[in-house]
Formats: structure tokens, C-alpha cells, sequence
């Protein structure tokens, strides 16, 4: 059975051990500081809200953790004001 | 003055009151004054594996809070003379352990013992932070698997800011005791190495627990495996990772995997 698994697939250590150091080094960066996604999400509807009015619950947050590089996606529906114009 | 270490673990389950009790005993029979304190309180496990269970009267609640005198709530050990156990309550009250409390229960313990071993529960509540809360050492139980190593990332995050030591500018020394090592999973790479998980948590290594049938059988006696089967490789594991608490210089050696040739070709499981 060991000889064919080396044939068969990739060992599964190394992979933990990346996935380890890269979630690691992230966690260990924010650990002091309060939660950094949903600060951003608060500000970041502050400021659109002074403009737009946006329903709370049409609001999606999603962090992806890279290695070099990492995305914050916030998707806030917006009424369409146009759209809205015309029902009236 | 004796030495606070505190056996603790961000993940449940790895073995913290196994090793608290190996580590203390061997530390014992090789000739130290040692107490084991049960911190886990509500969920007081250290007293079976000790096999001390139907001697409990008093716990360390009852210290805590008055109810009792230090020396009532000491449970000797029936087999090694200078080997003590602090149970911990059952009470559900979470906050029944204050931190004056505990310094008032740990400052005479670390007067007459050479080692005060604390039982921290798993994880990063008020509990397991009111454990290391005094400790001068930490003895890190890591399984080699990813949730167990990331959560020990975050004990030693707080080891190195809500200790005493810590907040005096000083440092909690710190050791990884890697337990369930599987040598042949590590050989065929779908186990992390030790190496690995010390370059990740860069913290020096105590000792290797192998996986072994030693403990469980040890543990369903109500005895420290270094005492109910010394010569088992987990035990001797342990012993020496005991004496390396002790601060001497015993080399580190991998546990190897013991299965032949032809069992490896076989497929058959080493026991």
C-alpha cells in the first residue's frame, strides 16, 4: 500500500504546513487590533450611507486571505434611483 | 522557591491532563516536590487520571474561597511520597476563581514545592488565562494536526501578554510537547514534522510523545503512564521530557517507527 501511495497522491504535510504559515502569519498581525473587517464594513457604510440610503441586510462582506495579496469585497445593493424615478 | 509551569493548549483534547500527570509524576520520582493543580474547573478531570477520584473532599473552590485551608484540599499521592493533586470543583459557577484567589493559593504552594504543575483548561477564556496567569514556564500540548497547532498560536500570543511575567516586562518560558506522534504518518509526509511545527510556532521543543495504547490503559487505571508502564516508549517520552523541564541536556530522539520491511510492504499496522 506505502509503495503505490507515493505514486497515488501528494503527501498532505506540506500542504497543512503552508496553509498553517500563511493563516498564521495573518492572525498574528491582527491578533491586538479590534476586528479590522468590521470596522472597515462600519466606516465604509458611513460614508455611503451619507450619500445613498442602503438597506443593511443588502450588505455582503467577504474577506479572501492570500498569500502575498488579500481582497476585501464589500457588495452593497443600492436602489436604483432611475429605476425607482419611473415606478413613481 | 519552586517553579509555576502551566500545561496548556488552545485546542481541546490533546492531551494537557495526560501530560500534566506523566510530566508531574516523572518529575516526582526523579526525586522533586511536586503538586498538580487542577484549573479546569466545572469539568475536573485531573483527580480521575490520577486515580485520586474517591479521595476528594475539598478543591481548590473551596481554598479560593475560605471554605477550606490549603493543606485540607492536598491530596497525596498513594505511590510517590513528594507527589501532591489540588482538585478542581465541579461547580458550574465559571467565576468562582478570582485572580487574588489563586495568587493566594499559588505564593505558599511555590514556598514548599520545587514544581507547581497547573492544569489549564483547553482554550483562551477567563479560565484558562487565570491558569498561566503566574507561571513562570509553559508547557505548550500540540497534536501535529492544523487546528491543534493554530490554536497553539494563539496561547502563545497570550502567554507572551496576560502573564504576570508578561506584564512585568519578563517572559513566560516557553516548551512544545508534541503528543500522538505518528512516525510512520510523518514518514509518508500526511503528518506534519516536528520540524514544521516548531519552524510555525517558533518555540523550542520539550518532547515527542509517541501515539501509544500505554496511554489510554494508563489513564483507565488512574495511573500516570511513566508509573504504570515506565518502560513504554510514551513513557520514557515523558520521563525525559521531565528532565528537560528540569533543565538538563537530554539529547532529543525522534521516535522511530519500529515496523520491518516486510510489515511495511504488508501494509500492517505497527501496534
Amino acid at each position: 500500500m506505502t509503495l503505490f501511495d507515493l505514486f497515488r497522491r501528494r503527501s498532505s504535510a506540506p500542504v497543512a504546513r503552508e496553509r498553517l504559515q500563511v493563516l498564521l502569519a495573518y492572525e498574528r498581525k491582527s491578533r491586538n487590533q479590534p476586528d479590522l473587517v468590521a470596522v472597515l464594513r462600519e466606516e465604509i457604510m458611513a460614508v455611503i450611507t451619507r450619500h445613498v440610503q442602503v438597506d443593511q441586510d443588502h450588505v455582503q462582506v467577504t474577506m479572501e486571505r492570500g498569500e502575498t495579496m488579500s481582497t476585501l469585497e464589500i457588495d452593497i445593493q443600492i436602489p436604483n434611483a432611475g429605476a425607482m424615478a419611473a415606478a413613481l | 522557591m519552586g517553579k509555576v509551569v502551566v500545561v496548556t493548549s488552545g485546542k481541546g483534547g490533546v492531551g494537557k491532563t495526560t501530560s500534566t500527570a506523566a510530566l508531574g509524576a516523572a518529575l516526582a520520582q526523579a526525586g522533586k516536590k511536586v503538586v498538580l493543580i487542577d484549573f479546569d474547573v466545572g469539568l475536573r478531570n485531573l483527580d480521575l487520571v490520577m486515580g485520586a477520584e474517591r479521595r476528594v473532599v475539598f478543591d481548590l473552590v473551596n481554598v479560593v474561597q475560605g471554605q477550606a485551608k490549603l493543606t485540607q484540599a492536598l491530596i497525596r499521592d498513594k505511590r510517590i511520597a513528594s507527589l501532591y493533586l489540588l482538585p478542581a470543583s465541579q461547580t458550574r459557577d465559571k467565576d468562582a476563581l478570582t485572580e487574588e484567589g489563586v495568587a493566594e493559593v499559588i505564593a505558599p504552594l511555590k514556598e514548599t514545592f520545587d514544581y507547581v504543575l497547573c492544569d489549564s483548561p483547553a482554550g483562551i477564556e477567563r479560565g484558562a488565562q487565570l491558569a498561566m496567569r503566574f507561571a513562570d514556564d509553559a508547557v505548550i500540548v500540540t497534536n501535529p494536526e492544523v487546528s491543534s497547532v493554530r490554536d497553539s498560536d494563539r496561547i502563545i500570543g497570550l502567554l507572551d501578554s496576560r502573564t504576570l511575567k508578561a506584564e512585568r516586562g519578563e517572559s513566560v518560558t516557553k516548551h512544545i510537547l508534541v503528543t500522538r506522534y505518528d512516525a510512520a504518518r510523518a514518514a509518508r509526509g500526511d503528518m506534519l514534522r516536528i520540524d514544521d511545527v516548531l519552524e510555525i510556532l517558533s518555540t523550542p521543543l520539550l518532547g515527542i510523545i509517541p501515539e501509544s495504547q500505554a496511554v489510554l490503559r494508563a489513564s483507565n487505571l488512574g495511573s500516570p503512564v511513566t508509573l504504570n508502564e515506565p518502560g513504554n516508549a510514551a513513557a520514557r517520552a515523558y520521563i525525559e521530557a521531565a528532565r528537560r523541564l528540569d533543565g538538563e541536556h537530554v539529547p532529543m530522539a525522534l521516535p522511530t517507527d519500529k515496523r520491518g520491511l516486510l510489515d511495511r510492504l504488508l501494509g500492517r499496522r505497527a501496534a
